[in-house]
C-alpha cells in the first residue's frame, strides 16, 4: 500500500541525511523524495512516498518523530489530499509526430518548453496517474529523457459547515 | 563580563552541568581544550584507548545515573569511540561525547586525522552536532546534555572544531531550554491508566516484565510497591535485573533465551503482560509468533517507537515509567472495588503455579567438588559481598552466567551491554563505576577471550588506583560461540580455541595489580575472600570447566518455551 508523508523538519545541515539513513537503516523504502524551504526559511517541508503495511508505515512515522530535528508528521489521509508531480520529458518530434506529440501535450495541459529539428521538451505536471498516463502515450512515439520531481501533497482544507 | 576562549567556555559549562569526572584521550584537535581543563576541578581519566574512553563513562553514568561525559581527539580518536557510542545507544544511557575536529577551513578538505564524525555516528547517537559558530558552542553543549538525560536518554555527540574553541566568545547566560520539536512524553494519559488498571483487575494469571526503562527512570521503587500490592509476580530483562529485587518471592528472575523455565513458562501462560521500559528485544520474545500468545499487552514506555515495534500492544501508555507506575499505585489505593488480601487469594493458584515451575526446574547446574563450575564462583562471588557489589560484565557466557547466579536485588548494581553485545565493555565500565563510587567494591565478570579486548585499561585503572576485581571465568574459549558450535554445528569448535592466552597472574604483576589463580573448587573461596581484602586492582583467575554450557536455552529463533535445560 503506498503511502505518502509529510514532514516538516529544521532547515539544517544533514537534516535530510537523518531522514535518508532513517529509511535505509530500518530497510524502509522510499518510492519518492521532495524537499525544499517553507514560507520560514528556518523550516523544510519533505514529502516522502513509501510502500508497506499499516505496522510499517506507523514505525516509520513515530520513527521520524523520534528525530530531534523533525517538527511535525502527517500521513496524508488518501481520501482527502491533493497531489501533484511535474516532469520534463524530451519527445522525438520528427516530420510525421510533431503535430502528434503537441495534440498530446495539449490534451494533458502541458506546455512545450524547449523545441529543436527532432525533439520537443515538455512540462507537465499532475497525479502520478495522469503523469504515467502520458508516459504511456508518448512512449511509442519515443521518449528520449525524463526527469521526474517526485510527488508533493496537500491536505485539503477541512470543510466548513 | 571579559571574552573567554571556546574550551575555556566548554569547560565552564562542564562545571555548570555538574560534571567532576571525565575520560578521555588526548590529540592534535582538542590540544586546547585539555590545556583548558587543566585549570579546572574537572579530573580527566586518561584511558589507554577511546573505546576505554567511552565505556568508562558509560558504566559511570549507568551506576550514578549521572551524565557520562567522554573526549576524544579527532580522526582515529573519534572512529575508536564509535563502539562505546553505539553499545550506549542500544542500552539507552546518557552519554555526551566531545570530539575534536580540524580547522573549519579544512573540513572535507581529506585533512590530517579528519573524519565525518557526525556523518559516522548519526545512527548510533540520540543526536549530533557539528558545532560551526562560536556563538552557538554553549547553547549547543546545553542542548547535548539536556537531550542525552531526558526522554528516553542516549549518547549525544558533539563536534567541536579546533580553530573554534580557540575562538574568543562572551559567555552566554544561562536560559531555559525549550527544543519545539523534541517534547518528551511523561505523564501518562488518564484513560490509558484506568484502562491498564481495569485490565488487570480481571488478569488472573498477570505477569510484570521488566526492561532497563525502570531502571533509568529510578523507578525500582514504585515497580515494587505496585509488584507486591497487587502480588503480580515479576520477570526482568537483561537490562531491568535489580529492577526488583531478585532474592524476593515474587521474582521469577530473567526472562528469554537464557531465562529461568518459571519466566519463560509464566510469560507463556501469562494471560496479561504488563511490559514495563522494556522493548520485545528477540533475546526475550524468542519466535514472535509465540511469545506470550494468550497474553493482552499493556506496555509502558516513554519511547513511542518501542510500542507495537515487534509485538501487538493491546493498551500502550506512553509515559516515562515513574510516573506511569505512580499513576497505576494510586489508581488502586483509589479504588474501593480493590482490596489486596482479595487479591492475593485470587493470584494464588496463579503463583502457586509458578513456584510448581521453579521447584520442578530451578537455575541449576551440575556440581562438581573438584572441577571449577562457573557458576559456582558467581554464587560465592555474591555470597561474599553480600550480594551489595557492582558487578560489570564482559560479553558471553560470563554475562549469562553473572546475570543468572548473581542475584541482583538492587537497581544500578549491574552494568552490562545488553543491546550491542559489546565484548570488552565490562573492564573500562568498571573504572567509570570505581570512579563514580571509590568506596564501593566493583567485580568485572569476564571470560578469558572478552578480557584481552580491552586489557590495556587494566593501566588505567592502576593510574587512579581503582581497585577493580577482575574475575576471569577462564575455559580457553570464546565460551558462548563454543556453545552455539557444540549445539547447532555438530561441535566443530572454528576459531573459537584460544590456544594462546596471557598468564593472567603474571600480566596482572607486570601492571601493578595482584593476581590470584584458583584451579580446584575449594580454592575459589580463598581467592575471593583474598581479592575482596585487597585495597589494590585484582585480577582473579578461575579455571573453570572448560565446556560448561549456559542453561537454560532457547535456541535462536524458537519459542521461548522450547528450552534446553541442565
Amino acid at each position: 500500500m503506498k503511502h505518502t508523508i509529510s514532514v516538516l523538519l529544521q532547515n539544517k545541515p544533514g537534516v535530510l541525511s537523518r531522514v535518508t539513513g532513517l529509511f535505509s537503516g530500518r530497510g524502509f523504502n522510499i518510492e519518492s523524495l521532495c524537499v525544499a524551504e517553507t514560507l520560514d526559511p528556518k523550516i523544510s517541508c519533505l514529502t516522502v512516498v513509501s510502500r508497506g503495511e499499516d505496522s510499517i508505515i506507523e514505525q516509520i512515522t513515530k520513527q521520524l518523530n523520534k528525530l530531534i530535528d523533525v517538527i511535525k508528521v502527517t500521513e496524508i489521509n488518501d481520501k482527502d489530499y491533493v497531489e501533484r508531480e511535474m516532469v520534463l520529458l524530451r519527445v522525438k518530434a520528427e516530420a510525421h509526430t510533431r503535430a502528434e506529440v503537441l495534440r498530446v501535450v495539449d490534451i494533458f495541459r502541458g506546455k512545450v518548453v524547449d523545441v529543436s529539428a527532432k525533439s520537443y521538451a515538455i512540462e507537465l505536471t499532475g497525479s502520478a496517474s495522469k503523469i504515467q498516463a502520458v508516459i504511456d502515450i508518448l512512449r511509442p512515439i519515443g521518449i528520449k529523457e525524463i526527469i521526474r520531481t517526485g510527488i508533493i501533497a496537500m491536505s485539503r482544507a477541512t470543510k466548513t459547515k | 563580563m571579559g571574552k573567554i576562549t571556546g574550551s575555556q567556555a566548554i569547560v565552564r559549562c562542564l562545571q555548570e552541568e555538574g560534571v567532576k569526572t571525565i575520560f578521555g584521550y588526548p590529540g592534535g584537535a582538542v590540544l586546547d581544550l585539555f590545556d583548558a581543563l587543566m585549570d579546572s576541578d574537572i579530573t580527566n581519566v586518561l584511558v589507554r584507548h577511546e573505546q576505554g574512553a567511552v565505556h568508562a563513562a558509560d558504566g559511570f553514568a549507568r551506576v550514578s545515573g549521572e551524565v557520562g561525559v567522554a573526549l576524544l581527539t579527532s580522526g582515529p580518536g573519534a572512529t575508536n569511540g564509535v563502539t562505546g557510542i553505539a553499545t550506549a545507544h542500544m542500552d539507552s544511557i546518557p552519554l555526551v561525547i566531545l570530539t575534536g575536529q580540524v580547522p573549519r577551513p579544512l573540513i572535507g578538505n581529506d585533512a590530517f586525522q579528519e573524519v565525518d564524525i557526525v556523518g559516522i555516528t548519526r545512527p548510533c547517537t540520540k543526536h549530533n552536532y557539528l558545532v560551526s559558530n562560536v556563538e552557538d558552542l554553549v547553547a549547543t553543549l546545553r542542548e547535548a546534555f539536556h537531550i542525552a538525560r531526558t526522554g528516553r536518554p542516549g549518547p549525544v555527540l558533539v563536534d567541536l572544531p579546533k580553530d573554534l574553541v580557540a575562538t574568543k566568545l562572551t559567555y552566554p547566560e544561562k536560559t531555559p531550554i525549550h527544543i519545539s520539536s523534541y517534547q518528551p512524553t511523561y505523564n501518562p494519559h488518564p484513560v490509558q491508566i484506568e484502562k491498564a488498571c481495569r485490565r488487570i483487575m480481571k488478569a488472573t494469571q498477570p505477569v510484570l516484565y521488566v526492561g532497563g526503562g525502570v531502571i533509568l527512570s529510578n523507578s525500582s521503587k514504585e515497580l515494587t510497591e505496585l509488584a507486591e500490592k497487587l502480588s503480580i509476580p515479576v520477570t526482568m530483562t537483561l537490562m531491568g535485573l535489580g529492577a526488583y529485587p531478585g532474592s524476593q518471592k515474587l521474582s521469577m528472575g530473567m526472562l528469554g533465551m537464557h531465562g529461568t523455565y518459571t519466566a519463560n513458562m509464566a510469560v507463556a501462560e501469562s494471560d496479561l503482560l504488563i511490559a514495563v521500559g522494556a522493548r520485545f528485544d528477540d533475546r526475550v520474545t524468542g519466535k514472535l509468533a509465540d511469545f506470550a500468545s494468550k497474553a493482552d499487552i499493556i506496555h509502558i514506555d516513554i519511547d513511542p517507537t518501542s510500542i507495537s515495534k515487534n509485538v501487538r500492544v493491546d493498551i500502550p501508555i506512553v509515559a516515562d515509567c515513574k510516573n506511569a507506575l505512580t499513576a497505576i499505585n494510586k489508581w488502586f489505593d483509589a479504588e474501593s472495588d480493590f482490596q489486596p488480601m482479595e487479591q492475593a487469594e485470587r493470584l494464588k493458584p496463579w503463583l502457586a503455579l509458578t513456584r510448581e515451575w521453579t521447584e520442578k526446574h530451578p537455575l541449576a547446574y551440575k556440581e562438581n567438588n573438584t572441577i571449577i563450575k562457573p557458576q559456582y564462583v558467581i554464587e560465592t562471588l555474591h555470597r561474599l559481598t553480600g550480594g551489595k557489589a557492582i558487578i560489570t560484565t564482559e560479553v558471553g557466557q560470563n554475562q549469562m552466567w553473572a546475570a543468572q547466579f548473581y542475584t541482583f536485588d538492587y537497581p544500578r548494581h549491574f552494568v552490562t551491554s545488553g543491546g550491542l553485545g559489546t565484548m570488552g565493555f565490562g573492564l573500562p565500565a568498571a573504572i567509570g563505576a570505581q570512579m563514580a563510587f571509590p568506596d564501593r567494591t566493583v567485580i568485572d565478570i569476564a571470560g578469558d577471550g572478552s578480557i584481552q579486548m580491552n586489557i590495556q585499561e587494566l593501566a588505567t585503572a592502576k593510574q587512579y588506583s581503582c581497585p577493580v576485581k577482575i574475575a576471569i571465568l577462564n575455559n580457553g574459549y570464546l565460551g558462548m560461540v563454543r556453545q552455539w558450535q557444540e549445539l547447532f554445528y555438530n561441535k566443530r569448535y572454528a576459531s573459537t580455541t584460544m590456544d594462546v592466552v596471557p598468564d593472567f597472574v603474571e600480566l596482572a604483576r607486570a601492571y601493578g595489580a595482584v593476581g590470584l589463580r584458583a584451579t580446584t573448587k575449594s580454592e575459589v573461596e580463598p581467592v575471593i575472600r583474598e581479592a575482596l581484602q585487597t585495597n589494590n586492582l585484582v585480577i582473579m583467575d578461575f579455571k573453570i570447566e572448560r565446556e560448561e554450557g549456559v542453561y537454560p536455552m532457547v535456541p535462536a529463533g524458537k519459542a521461548t518455551t522450547e528450552m534446553l535445560l541442565v
